[in-house]
C-alpha cells in the first residue's frame, strides 16, 4: 500500500496585487520618501516582491506634523462613537479582504497560509472590533471619568506578526483618541501598506494613521521626534533598552513589549497527547518567531523520556515547505539574518554538549529554512537555555519538584510567557502564582484574544496590550 | 473455531494478569490501571482534531484516499425492517459498487444482524467481501451473558467473518470494569476465527477519559478492533473520539507489539469527512493503519458519496445522485 502523500494544495496568489514600488503613507496620501529604497523579499523563494522607501528624519517629521494636525483638528474633537464607527469599518474591511491579507502576509513573512488565514488576520480584525467597542465607553473603563489620550503616538512593530502587531498598536491608539505614526519592520512592510489602503477605503480622516517604512534609523527618528507624546514598541530587548535610554528624561510615555524565553512546564500528571500538541504549538507555531514562544520545555524528570519520544514522533509529521500550501505547518525563516542567528545559536547548543535532534525533513533549495529542532540534555547554563533564539528550536530541561520547576522557569532575565501542563487545578493556580511571567497558559499555549492583556515582567518589557489594561497604555496618567 | 470458550477466556485473564503485573485480576487492579492512564484534555483534543480537519487533500491524493475509503467501508444495514431482499441488495452493491466503473474497489464487509448472516454469505459467495454480524444483543447489550454468547455463536455458526459486539456500558459507567472485561473475553472466546470488533458506544461514555479507558480495556480483553458506536446513539463517530482511539491503538502497539484496528461508525456521510478521518489515521496512528485490515468505516450512505466524488474525479463533472445505483439503505448508520 503506498503512503498517503498530500498533493500540493497552494492558495492562489492571484488575489494579491503587489506594486513594483511603494511610497510612504502620510496624511492620507502616498508620497515618495527622501531616503533611499530597499527591497522586500519573499523569504520562501528570495524573490523580490517590491521596492520600499526608507523614510528619513524629514519624512518622519512630515508624518508627525500630519498626525498632530489630524489630532488637534479632527480626531480629538470627534466623539468616541464616531471614532468607533471608523474602527468598525476598518474591522469589517479587514474581514472582507482577509484572503488578500493572508496571502500577502504569507508571501512577505514566510509564515504558512494556514496561520495567516486562521490566526493572524482574524485576530487582527478582532482587535479592531474589540477596540471599536471601547471608543465611546472609555469613561467606564475604570481609568477615571474622562481619560485623555496622549496625542501623537509613535509605534514601531516587528516582523513576526506584521498585521497583527499593527492592529495591537493602531486599534487601541485610535480607540482612545490618539493619532499614529507607525513603522512596520523592514522585512515585512507589505501588509501595513495594504492596511494604509484600507484606511483610505474606510475614509479615515487624513493624518490619523501614517505609515512610514524603513529600518533602524527610521525607527530612531520616530523615537527621537520631539512632538511625539508616546512610544509603543514591540521587538527585541536590545532595541527596547535603546528606546528606553533615548526617551529617558523626556515627557514621552512608553510601552515596550520585548523578548522572552518562555518556560513550558510539564508535570507528570499532564494530559500527555495534548501536552505534546501544546509543546509543538508553543515553539513551532510561526517558525518559533514568537516573543512568547515556549522555547524552554521544563519537563518532570520521571516522564522526560516519554515526552521526548512522543515529541519526536509528532515532529516527524510536521510539514515544512511552501508557505502558501494549505498543508504547510512550518514555513520559511523570515530573513537570512535571522536564519544565521538561529544557525549560530544551535551550533552553540551542540558545542555546549546538548543533544540535537531534528525531523530530517527535506527543505526547499531556495529561501531561508530551518528544520524543527529539539535539544535535549540542556541545562540552565547553556546559551540555548538563556538566550532568545526566535526560531523553531526547543530546549528541553528537566526538573524534579514543582519548586524546582518554578525556580528554573523564573531563572531568566525575561518574563513574558509560561505554560503549565497538569491535570490538577490547584497545581495550576499555585504555579501560576509563583511564575514571574506576564502571560501564563494552563493546558494550552499561544492563545491570543483581544480581551486578554498581554505583556511582560522584567526584561520582557512594560505595559500591557489588549483588554482594559491595554487601553491604559494610550491614556495619559492611567498607565 | 475449535478453541473451547472457557479456555480462551481464561487465556485473556492470564494475559491481563501478566500485563498488569498482578497475581489475580480484580476490579481494583483494573481500576488502578485504567485510572492511571494519562488524562485527556477535552479542549486540546478537540483542537487537534479540528486542526487535522483543515488538511487540504487534492487531486491524486484525493483519488487515492477515496479508493482507500471505499475499501474500508463496512456497508451496513441494521434495521428492524431488514429483509433478505434488502440484504441481497446490499451485497450486490458491495460486489459492484459502481456498475459504470468496474475498477472501483469493493467495500471491506457487509454488516448485518445475526439472522441475516446466512443470506449475506450466500449473496456474497466466495468474494473477498466479508460478512460482519452485530451480536451480544446489539445495540443495547442489555441481556444476560449466556444470551449474548448464544447470539454471538449463532452468527459465527452462520458463517460471520467478523463479530461486532457491544460492551456493557452500564457496567462500565458503574465502575465494574472486570465485568466488561469478562464479557469481552467470553465473546472473543466464542468468536473462533472471526475477528472481534468491540463497540464502546462512546456517545454513552461521554467523556474522552472514558473513551481512552474503554479502548484500553477492550484491547486488553482481546478485541481485534475498537469501534466507536452502534449508530443508534448520537453523537456517534466524531473525529475527536476517533483520535483518542487512534492514540490508544498506537500506544498499545508500542507496549505490546500487537496492532489493533479502529472502526468509527455512524454519522460519517461525506467523502470530505472520510478523508479527514484518513488524515487523522495517517498522522496519529501512522500509515500502518491505512489498510482495511486495521481501519474501517461503519457506514451506508458514505459509499454513494465516495462513488459520486470518484466519478467526478474521473470525468471532471459532478453527476446527479440519481446516476449512482442505490441499493443501500436510505438511513445512515
Amino acid at each position: 500500500m503506498p503512503t498517503f502523500e498530500y498533493a500540493p494544495a497552494p492558495e492562489s496568489r492571484a488575489v494579491v496585487d503587489i506594486a513594483s514600488s511603494y511610497g510612504l503613507f502620510i496624511n492620507g496620501e502616498w508620497v515618495d520618501g527622501h531616503g533611499t529604497t530597499f527591497k522586500t523579499v519573499n523569504p520562501a523563494s528570495e524573490e523580490v516582491l517590491a521596492d520600499i522607501h526608507e523614510g528619513d528624519a524629514s519624512d518622519v517629521d512630515l508624518a508627525v506634523k500630519a498626525a498632530r494636525t489630524a489630532y488637534s483638528r479632527v480626531w480629538s474633537r470627534m466623539s468616541g462613537a464616531d471614532r468607533g464607527k471608523y474602527l468598525f469599518r476598518i474591522a469589517r474591511l479587514l474581514q472582507e479582504r482577509a484572503r488578500e491579507f493572508a496571502v500577502l502576509e504569507s508571501l512577505d513573512n514566510g509564515k504558512p497560509i494556514k496561520e495567516t488565514r486562521d490566526v493572524d488576520i482574524p485576530l487582527a480584525a478582532a482587535h479592531f472590533f474589540y477596540h471599536a467597542g471601547w471608543a465611546d465607553k472609555l469613561g467606564h473603563a475604570g481609568l477615571g471619568p474622562d481619560p485623555q489620550p496622549y496625542g501623537v503616538v509613535g509605534q514601531v512593530i516587528p516582523w513576526n506578526f506584521p498585521l497583527l502587531m499593527l492592529s495591537w498598536k493602531i486599534a487601541p491608539a485610535l480607540a482612545t483618541g490618539n493619532t499614529v505614526v507607525l513603522k512596520p519592520a523592514e522585512t515585512t512592510p507589505l501588509t501595513a501598506l495594504l492596511f494604509a489602503e484600507v484606511c483610505q477605503q474606510a475614509d479615515l480622516p487624513p493624518g490619523v494613521v501614517n505609515i512610514v517604512t524603513g529600518a533602524r534609523e527610521t525607527g530612531q527618528a520616530i523615537v527621537d521626534h520631539p512632538d511625539i507624546d508616546k512610544i509603543a514598541f514591540t521587538g527585541s530587548t536590545g532595541v527596547g533598552k535603546m528606546i528606553a535610554r533615548s526617551i529617558a528624561g523626556t515627557r514621552k510615555g512608553v510601552t515596550l513589549e520585548l523578548g522572552g524565553k518562555g518556560a513550558n512546564i510539564v508535570f507528570d500528571d499532564a494530559p500527555i497527547d495534548q501536552t505534546v500538541e501544546g509543546i509543538v504549538r508553543g515553539i513551532f507555531f510561526n517558525q518559533g518567531h514568537v516573543c512568547c514562544a515556549g522555547s524552554r520545555l521544563l519537563v518532570q524528570e520521571s516522564i522526560a523520556e516519554e515526552v521526548t519520544r512522543r515529541l519526536q514522533r509528532r515532529l516527524a509529521t510536521l510539514r515544512v515547505g511552501d508557505p502558501l500550501d494549505k498543508n504547510t505547518d512550518v514555513g520559511a525563516i523570515n530573513s537570512r539574518a535571522q536564519l544565521d542567528k538561529i544557525t549560530q545559536l544551535s551550533e552553540a547548543g551542540e558545542a555546549e554538549g546538548a543533544q540535537r535532534w531534528d525531523n530530517g525533513c527535506p527543505l526547499p533549495d531556495k529561501g531561508f529554512w530551518f528544520r524543527p529542532t529539539v535539544f535535549s540534555g540542556v541545562t540552565q547554563t547553556h546559551r540555548i537555555a538563556q538566550e532568545e533564539i526566535f526560531g523553531p528550536v526547543l530546549s528541553v530541561l528537566t526538573f524534579r519538584t514543582p519548586q524546582e520547576a518554578v525556580a528554573k522557569a523564573n531563572n531568566t532575565p525575561y518574563g513574558l510567557s509560561a505554560g503549565i501542563w497538569t491535570d490538577k487545578g490547584s497545581r495550576i493556580l499555585w504555579t501560576a502564582d509563583q511564575l514571574k511571567a506576564g502571560v501564563v497558559w494552563a493546558n494550552t499555549f499561544n492563545q491570543f484574544d483581544p480581551t486578554s492583556p498581554f505583556g511582560g515582567y522584567k526584561e520582557s518589557g512594560y505595559g500591557r496590550e489588549g483588554g482594559r489594561h491595554g487601553l491604559a497604555g494610550y491614556l495619559k496618567g492611567s498607565n | 473455531m475449535s478453541s473451547a470458550p472457557a479456555d480462551a477466556a481464561v487465556d485473556a485473564t492470564a494475559r491481563a494478569r501478566d500485563f498488569l503485573g498482578v497475581t489475580r485480576l480484580t476490579n481494583a487492579a483494573l481500576t488502578t490501571w485504567l485510572h492511571g492512564l494519562p488524562g485527556v484534555d477535552q479542549v486540546g483534543c478537540e483542537a487537534r482534531a479540528a486542526g487535522l480537519g483543515t488538511r487540504s487533500i487534492k487531486n491524486d491524493s484525493k483519488r487515492w484516499a477515496i479508493d482507500l475509503a471505499i475499501s474500508m467501508i463496512d456497508l451496513t444495514t441494521l434495521e428492524g425492517a431488514d429483509t433478505v431482499g434488502r440484504v441481497r441488495g446490499l451485497a450486490a452493491k458491495a460486489l459492484t459498487p459502481d456498475p459504470t466503473d468496474l475498477s472501483t474497489p469493493r467495500p471491506a464487509a457487509v454488516c448485518v444482524y445475526g439472522d441475516m448472516v446466512a443470506a449475506a454469505k450466500e449473496a456474497l459467495g466466495d468474494s473477498d467481501v466479508k460478512v460482519a454480524a452485530v451480536a451480544t444483543v446489539f445495540p443495547s447489550g442489555r441481556a444476560s451473558v449466556p444470551v449474548k454468547l448464544l447470539d454471538t455463536k449463532d452468527a459465527v455458526a452462520a458463517g460471520a467473518d467478523e463479530i461486532d459486539m457491544v460492551i456493557d456500558r452500564g457496567a462500565f459507567l458503574s465502575g465494574n470494569y472486570l465485568e466488561v472485561f469478562n464479557q469481552i473475553a467470553k465473546v472473543k472466546a466464542v468468536c473462533g476465527a472471526a475477528r472481534l470488533k468491540v463497540i464502546m458506544e462512546t456517545g454513552e461514555l461521554v467523556t474522552y477519559d472514558n473513551v481512552r479507558r474503554a479502548s484500553w480495556l477492550s484491547m486488553l480483553a482481546g478485541g481485534d478492533f475498537i469501534k466507536t458506536s452502534t449508530g443508534k446513539i448520537s453523537p456517534a463517530a466524531t473525529l475527536p473520539v476517533t483520535l483518542i482511539m487512534l492514540e490508544a491503538v498506537r500506544d498499545w502497539r508500542d507496549v505490546t507489539g500487537e496492532q489493533i484496528g479502529v472502526k468509527p461508525a455512524g454519522g460519517i456521510r461525506t467523502s470530505k469527512d472520510a478523508v479527514k478521518f484518513l488524515v487523522a489515521v495517517n498522522e496519529v496512528a501512522g500509515e500502518d493503519w491505512l489498510d482495511n485490515h486495521y481501519f474501517r468505516f461503519g457506514a451506508s450512505s458514505l459509499l454513494n458519496d465516495l462513488l459520486l466524488q470518484r466519478q467526478k474525479l474521473r470525468t471532471g463533472v459532478y453527476s446527479s445522485a440519481v446516476y449512482i445505483a442505490d441499493d443501500s439503505p436510505s438511513t445512515a448508520y
